[in-house]
């Protein structure tokens, strides 16, 4: 086996006999479970005159409440992502482990390509199975089902693989714990300025949109989750938006569009950018 | 076969290596034929370690040359037939003994077919074939040890670097170190031992070389370093300055009541008990010896030294 694909191997044993899948599958069955209850209390939910919520408002709330759960979703698939990425070289280094492996005829791109490799699969292997598992259970509970779940999927995953790449930079250079508290403040930045650039977008401050527009470009996390914001939203609630004009734009939770093709462009060539980085910067590295 | 087939299985040129103002190594030029076992000795940060690791290729030198088998160092196709036993050894503590033995296998890489007996061989060399199952988290530091040196055997190396290969093992463990070393230059394989462990160099090693503060300070075959002889002198009553003037005799290791004079002829010996009676002091006991490594190692770092 090329040691690309020793090292990709390697970094999925190792979570799995760490225990990490096995936490966050648990985890990810009780939220599941509870949300899937909570997701059928809707439509038990009456008005004020008894009769239940109709079918077409349930999937409303359904919609919108299901864009909170895949955030919560997305943000333990970033969370875990940057934590387990912040380590994923640098404590190999510190404690002596790459030393004996790096002395065989493996180059130092395929150390990093191959633990990369790895953790993509993990990440994305989460969000679909945790994907399909959620909304199997609130179209269970409520007959609901998001337009686009395949979209979905990759937006999520693709936010998971954003902070993985960072991650993975700053762990050839940096100890894990600096790695994994930085990309996590980056992703929290990220957002806030995603934020900043939905007001800037309510107020027509071009100013302010820029911060969102350059923070996409930056760390392009927020820019995915609006993209998997839009994959969850009915066609009532994006022609709701369009009606309301910019100020429809101004919210975190909400989307009017699909991302940009050339910010979908612009993540592929940022993804080569960052394990380019990491290979370069691992290369360099004296150890 | 030819050039780098008869070529030393070490070889470097000047090379030298510099952390930004700090001088690591400087000017390392020597030469370690095939099947030898080679000694490299010196006190802690002399620069023992950035010499292996500028070898294997894990840093860059700042300037100079060095070949491995015949190559430059850094190739990769060397890398195959190099071992390597790293003074920070950790391995995966969530794989089992024989998993990762198979790993290093796979990297090196050798045949599948041949794993099997070379994991089988690399245990029982090491003595940890009952245990070869077990989780390497449930190993001691020593057992640890063990298993990094049954990676640096797999694959039969030409080359094998061990970088102080028994400290965290107990004295069975370091006699059964010393018979694997010699087992290893029997067939013809060179070994690059890196000890501050001075007498264990002495028992294996066919030549040494001695680095302090970055440049080789001496080096040859033990005959060659070790020609003179150490004297033990038991003595009391004498002050510091009396202490001072016994430097005459050459280096000293002062350690209160014994001095050990670590290169003295032994016609000298009468000439320095009169001359310790004359300075006030009382001789209780005369033993000349051999020079032994320590010896000429503390000597050599006095005259570095001064």
């Amino acid at each position: 086996m090329p040691p690309v694909f020793v090292f990709a191997r390697l970094t999925v044993q190792e979570s799995s006999r760490r225990r990490l899948l096995l936490a966050l599958v648990i985890l990810t069955l009780l939220v599941v479970g509870f949300s899937a209850w909570g997701f059928n209390k809707i439509t038990t939910v009456t008005r004020s005159d008894g009769t239940l919520l109709p079918h077409d408002q349930v999937s409303l709330i359904t919609s919108q409440l299901l864009i909170v759960i895949t955030f919560m979703y997305s943000g333990v698939l970033a969370l875990s992502a940057a934590v387990v990425a912040g380590p994923l070289i640098s404590s190999e280094v510190e404690s002596g482990l790459l030393l004996s492996m790096l002395a065989r005829p493996v180059r130092r791109s395929e150390v990093v390509i191959g633990k990369w490799l790895g953790l993509a699969i993990l990440v994305t292997i989460y969000a679909a199975g945790s994907a399909l598992l959620e909304l199997t259970a609130v179209n269970w509970a409520t007959g609901y089902e998001p337009p686009h779940p395949v979209e979905l999927v990759l937006y999520v995953a693709a936010e998971g693989l954003a902070l993985l790449s960072l991650g993975l930079v700053l762990s050839t250079r940096l100890s894990g714990i600096t790695g994994g508290v930085i990309a996590l403040v980056a992703w929290l930045m990220a957002w806030i300025a995603g934020v900043v650039g939905d007001i800037g977008t309510g107020l027509q401050n071009s100013a302010l949109q820029n911060v969102g527009t350059i923070s996409h470009l930056l760390l392009p996390t927020d820019g995915l989750w609006r993209g998997a914001v839009y994959a969850m939203e009915p066609d009532v609630i994006l022609a709701a938006l369009r009606a309301a004009g910019t100020a429809g734009r101004a919210n975190p939770f909400s989307a009017v569009d699909p991302p940009p093709t050339a910010f979908l462009a612009w993540v592929v060539v940022w993804f080569g950018l960052m394990l380019t980085l990491s290979i370069w910067s691992f290369r360099t590295r004296e150890i | 076969m030819g050039v780098a087939a008869a070529a030393p299985a070490i070889h470097t040129v000047d090379l030298t290596k510099r952390f930004g103002g700090t001088v690591a190594l400087t000017g390392l030029s020597m030469t370690v034929p095939r099947g030898e076992i080679f000694g490299f000795l010196g006190p802690n940060g002399a620069g023992k370690t950035t010499s292996v690791k500028l070898l294997l290729g894990l840093l860059k030198p700042t300037s100079g040359e060095a070949w491995l088998l015949g190559e430059p160092i850094g190739d990769l196709g060397t890398r195959r037939r190099i071992g390597y036993l790293p003074e920070l050894f950790r391995y995966q503590g969530w794989l089992d003994a024989r998993e990762v033995l198979a790993l290093h296998c796979e990297l090196a890489p050798l045949s599948r077919s041949t794993w099997k007996a070379e994991i089988a061989a690399a245990l029982d060399t090491v003595g940890l074939t009952d245990r070869a199952d077990d989780r390497v988290s449930t190993f001691s530091k020593g057992m640890q040890q063990r298993l990094g040196l049954a990676a640096a055997l797999v694959g039969k190396p030409e080359l094998v670097f061990l970088d102080e290969p028994t400290s965290a093992l107990d004295p069975v463990g370091r006699h059964d170190v010393r018979e694997i070393i010699r087992g290893l230059s029997d067939r013809g394989t060179a070994v690059f031992l890196n000890s501050h462990l001075l007498s264990e160099v002495e028992q294996v090693c066919d030549r040494v070389a001695v680095v302090d503060h970055g440049r080789v300070i001496a080096s040859g075959t033990m005959d060659e370093l070790l020609s003179g002889t150490a004297v033990k002198v038991r003595v009391s009553g004498l002050d510091d300055s009396a202490r001072t003037r016994l430097a005459a005799f050459g280096p000293l290791d002062d350690e209160g009541e014994h001095l050990t004079f670590t290169k003295l002829d032994i016609e000298r010996v009468p000439e320095l008990v009169s001359t310790i009676v004359a300075l006030g002091g009382r001789v209780y006991e005369v033993s000349p010896r051999h020079q032994t490594l320590e010896d000429r190692f503390l000597q050599l770092l006095h005259e570095e030294e001064s």
